[in-house]
């Protein structure tokens, strides 16, 4: 075997024992680092097949954003040690999931390609991108993105909004211990008429204020 | 294009960390953080088949989808985070298990 296939079933491995590790590991912190590395692991084998622009990308925005903001929030809160798992009751479960998983995708794959029997055409409902050789993959992309899926771009950048004004409303709290604040030029202009009156009280008789 | 792996091995590990991450959904009902991480797992679980699926295709387009996917999950973990600041802030704590609080 060549050594890029190698490396292909190495990466993999990797990736899916951190993946089992994220969910089956005791503590929430070792769950973040493996989920890091999961992603890096995943960066590698986006860059071993060729797509480095979103190699690059996953680990700016997964692992230097997106881990780190759940690193943050493992460090603020105070969690309690996970239990026991209990693998044996889910297993019909996840097979079902994965099983319906790799038929879906299996079904599809050997469909897509095949010309309608009424009207003759192949699936092909979307236009086909090319992949250049000669530019890099970043620039291509950017050939595409800007152009055609402007929309989608600027959509995008919309919802990243939505959800930043989201996550500010959701945890903004209304100050309720209010600082005292002293009003300086108040205190300087008490005169001792306002302040202060002198009342002669008759004994027995109360002073009715 | 690697030699000798063909588009199913891809749709195979894409398959294996999609099981894992939503075996992590209901395995970690103690700890929501590990929820979202599990989320995070089925995100690029999705990226992985999109790539593939593009580079075997020789096709851009899934690579430029990945793009919206990661914005997609970018903002849906703040909102989660969000969200479960919210909910530390209101129960002390981060079990998802109502069951204690549902009786009696």
């Amino acid at each position: 075997m060549l050594f890029s296939t190698i490396l292909f079933y190495q990466f993999s491995i990797l990736l899916i024992l951190s993946s089992i590790f994220v969910v089956f590991s005791k503590s929430t912190i070792t769950s973040a680092m493996f989920l890091i590395f999961a992603f890096v692991n995943a960066s590698a084998l986006f860059l071993m097949i060729g797509a480095e622009f979103l190699a690059m990308l996953l680990i700016i925005v997964y692992v230097g954003a997106i881990a780190i903001l759940f690193l943050f929030v493992v460090m603020m809160l105070d969690v309690e040690a996970k239990k026991e798992y209990n693998l044996k009751k889910y297993v019909p479960v996840l097979s079902l999931v994965s099983v319906v998983f790799v038929t879906q995708i299996y079904i599809i794959l050997s469909n897509s390609l095949k010309p309608d029997e009424i009207t003759g055409k192949a699936y092909f409902f979307l236009k086909h991108h090319r992949m250049p050789d000669d530019i890099s993959n970043a620039k291509a992309i950017g050939n595409i993105l800007y152009t055609e899926f402007f929309l989608q771009f600027q959509l995008s950048g919309l919802i990243l909004f939505v959800a930043m004004i989201g996550a500010i409303i959701l945890t903004l709290k209304e100050s309720d211990n209010f600082k005292k604040v002293q009003n300086i030029s108040k205190q300087v202009f008490r005169r001792k008429e306002d302040s202060i009156e002198i009342i002669k009280v008759k004994s027995n008789k109360g002073l009715d204020v | 294009m690697i030699p000798d792996i063909d588009i199913m091995h891809f749709v195979i590990l894409a398959t294996i960390i999609f099981t894992v991450g939503v075996s992590g959904i209901f395995m970690n009902r103690k700890n929501l953080l590990t929820i979202l991480m599990s989320i995070e797992l089925i995100f690029l679980s999705i990226n992985i088949n999109m790539v593939a699926f593009s580079t075997y295709n020789q096709d851009l387009l899934g690579q430029v989808f990945a793009i919206f996917i990661l914005v997609i999950a970018g903002a849906e973990a703040a909102i989660g985070i969000a969200i479960l600041i919210v909910y530390y802030n209101l129960r002390s704590g981060i079990d998802i298990n109502l069951k204690p609080r549902m009786q009696g």
